[in-house]
């Protein structure tokens, strides 16, 4: 609306409180995972602390060594607890008012070093990572050979087959998961990498739709000049129409990538052993182990996050042209 | 069949053989023994042993899990899509006055919706923490009200995940976006002249030049909000808690499948969970020709 351009301060102000509003969830995981266990569970009446402070000095350079001794009631006092300081490497005790309490950042990185160490994280990404790059370079090729099928090729049936393709769109996958269960088990391949890649060397109807869509806007012209230079169908298929389509094979594997990496169902039926999980998997068990530990959970799952946040800023306009793409034309 | 219709045939399903492979190993058998298992008691280890109609006969009859799942994935998909399309369709509008940072903006709205499920999960539990958690740290703060227990509280954690999914809307709102960007700007000139306010423009301009869009995004929603798994399962531990009240119908149907090895029970259950989705796809877009407006038709 060109008319409230540059006009509207109450939009604008909106605009700024919202996108506070739903960032604030990441930086307060990014903030948890900084923090010393210590500083992470809040007390009663305590406003969230967004700045983690591992330590606690006072003026003096005295380290406040943990938050609470013994309470006050303990000895004869209403107020609240003795704090224990450490002075030259020696614990005394003090009571709050004899020292001021002067927060400082501190950022505490043992969160990751601990949440690396309990789930194998080197080993959890490269499972990732191979089963994410299998699946993309399954999805991109299959799915562009048959998309150059249904968009390039005219032949007898054609239009059936691709309406087809798409009516499987409309099924959800619950339907194909227990039969497929059973047939993996049955070829023995349940605890292994195989079922998470095998379907995704056939081509996938949404990705196929995807390609057919731009594969069908490249002018037949050139096709019919290389035919008449002798040119094969997969002559063309591989040097002319691939090397025009670059943007929306980009938009199709980036999608993959997103997909796969997130992915929980399939490793959660079919991985079993732990030196198999996924990143995401991996999680998940650990959370489910230690509901509490959340430094390490924090410091996990940012880890799991950045990469994804990263690749949306090295592809930005792939990701918001994909998604047009893919939202008007379906 | 002159030469050329033949040498297309066969290359075209050459080209198209991996999904004509595909399409039999990976959906076709398994559609047709989806169906014969739904008639069937089978645990995978032992053959399936036909039954009849028992297994729908149970689910409709003796299974209160069933409709309690079937209910709660109605009441999230009931309350997180109308919501998810205001919450993308405001924020679309927001963005699209072409204010200053634009991209800023947008990546910030539109991040939530790409973070894997699994970590957003774990972020909302922590966020969700009833003592010490971001929300009710802030309820606190700035506005002085003891929050409720969230996820621990049976009557507030389907909102709880209603109000996280409002939150991942981003997806829908860059579909938005686009949709708004082609709405013809001669419209709002003539609205102007015809002595429209803002939101005589949005009601009569806008909202009616997004109807395709707004379809689109309804009908995705309601799939996937029929399908809500991965945060339940995560954030619940798969069980569905506390007292059933996050049992969603995939997530039942998935404790059916991998859980008890009912898997006959679960086939019945994807059938009967198709045939939903599909009829409130069909009721909307029966509908859409009543609200959904085609400009240059």
């Amino acid at each position: 609306m060109a008319s409230n351009r540059n006009r509207s301060w109450p939009g604008l102000i909106l605009l700024v409180a919202l996108s506070g509003l739903f960032i604030s969830p990441f930086v307060w995981m990014l903030s948890t995972s900084l923090k010393h266990e210590s500083r992470i569970f809040s007390r009663p009446g305590e406003p969230p602390q967004w700045i983690p402070t591992t330590e606690k000095m006072d003026a003096e350079g005295r380290r406040l060594v943990t938050y609470q001794g013994q309470t006050g009631a303990d000895l004869g006092r209403a107020d609240t607890g003795r704090h224990a300081l450490l002075v030259d490497g020696q614990e005394i005790q003090a009571w709050p008012e004899e020292f001021e309490i002067q927060q400082q950042l501190g950022l505490h990185w043992q969160n990751y070093v601990s949440a690396f160490e309990m789930m194998d994280f080197m080993v959890n990404l490269r499972n990732t990572l191979f089963i994410c790059f299998s699946a993309v370079l399954g999805t991109v090729l299959s799915c562009s050979l048959v998309a150059y099928s249904f968009a390039r090729i005219p032949w007898k049936g054609r239009n059936a087959v691709f309406v087809l393709c798409l009516a499987t769109m409309m099924l959800p996958y619950q339907v194909t998961l227990i039969p497929l269960f059973a047939l993996y088990s049955k070829l023995g391949w349940v605890g292994s990498f195989k079922p998470l890649i095998a379907p995704y060397l056939f081509g996938t109807p949404f990705y196929i739709f995807l390609l057919r869509q731009f594969f069908m806007g490249i002018p037949q012209d050139l096709s019919a000049a290389a035919r008449i230079d002798g040119c094969s169908e997969f002559g063309i298929f591989a040097r002319i129409v691939m090397p025009l389509s670059k943007a929306a094979l980009a938009t199709t594997a980036l999608f993959m990538f997103l997909f796969q990496w997130g992915d929980f169902l399939n490793p959660l039926i079919y991985l079993q052993d732990s030196r198999q999980y996924t990143l995401a998997i991996a999680l998940q068990q650990f959370q489910s182990q230690n509901e509490s530990a959340w430094g390490p959970l924090m410091a996990m799952s940012t880890a799991i996050t950045v990469p994804i946040i990263a690749l949306f800023f090295l592809t930005q306009r792939t990701f918001i042209q994909g998604i047009a793409l893919t939202g008007l034309k379906g | 069949m002159t030469r050329a219709e033949r040498r297309n045939l066969r290359n075209g399903l050459l080209f198209a053989s991996p999904y004509l492979v595909g399409f039999t190993a990976f959906m076709l058998y398994p559609l047709a023994a989806s169906i014969y298992f739904s008639f069937c008691e089978y645990n995978v280890i032992h053959a399936p042993i036909r039954i009849g109609l028992a297994n729908f006969r149970v689910l409709f009859f003796d299974d209160a899990r069933f409709w309690r799942a079937l209910y709660n994935t109605c009441f999230y998909t009931a309350f997180s899509v109308p919501l998810g399309l205001g919450v993308s369709i405001g924020l679309a509008m927001l963005l699209h006055r072409k204010v200053r940072g634009l991209a800023v903006f947008r990546t910030v709205f539109f991040l939530p919706s790409i973070v894997p499920i699994v970590a957003s999960s774990v972020l909302w539990l922590w966020v969700l923490n009833p003592d010490s958690g971001l929300l009710n740290g802030m309820l606190r703060q700035m506005l002085g009200i003891d929050g409720p227990g969230w996820l621990a509280d049976t009557s507030w954690s389907k909102p709880s995940l209603i109000l996280m999914s409002a939150w991942g809307v981003g997806g829908a709102m860059v579909i938005f976006l686009a949709g708004l960007a082609d709405v013809p700007q001669v419209l709002y000139e003539v609205a102007e002249i015809d002595g429209a306010g803002p939101w005589g423009k949005f009601r009569n301009v806008t909202l009616p030049m997004l109807t395709p869009t707004i379809l689109f995004n309804l009908v995705m929603g309601l799939i996937t909000s029929f399908q809500y798994f991965t945060q339940a399962y995560v954030m619940t531990g798969g069980k569905g808690g506390p007292d059933d009240s996050t049992l969603f119908y995939c997530l039942y149907l998935y404790r059916n499948s991998f859980m008890y090895l009912r898997m006959g029970y679960a086939s019945a259950m994807a059938w009967l969970l198709f045939a939903v989705i599909l009829a409130a796809t069909l009721v909307v877009l029966v509908s859409s020709k009543r609200w959904v407006y085609y400009h240059g038709e």
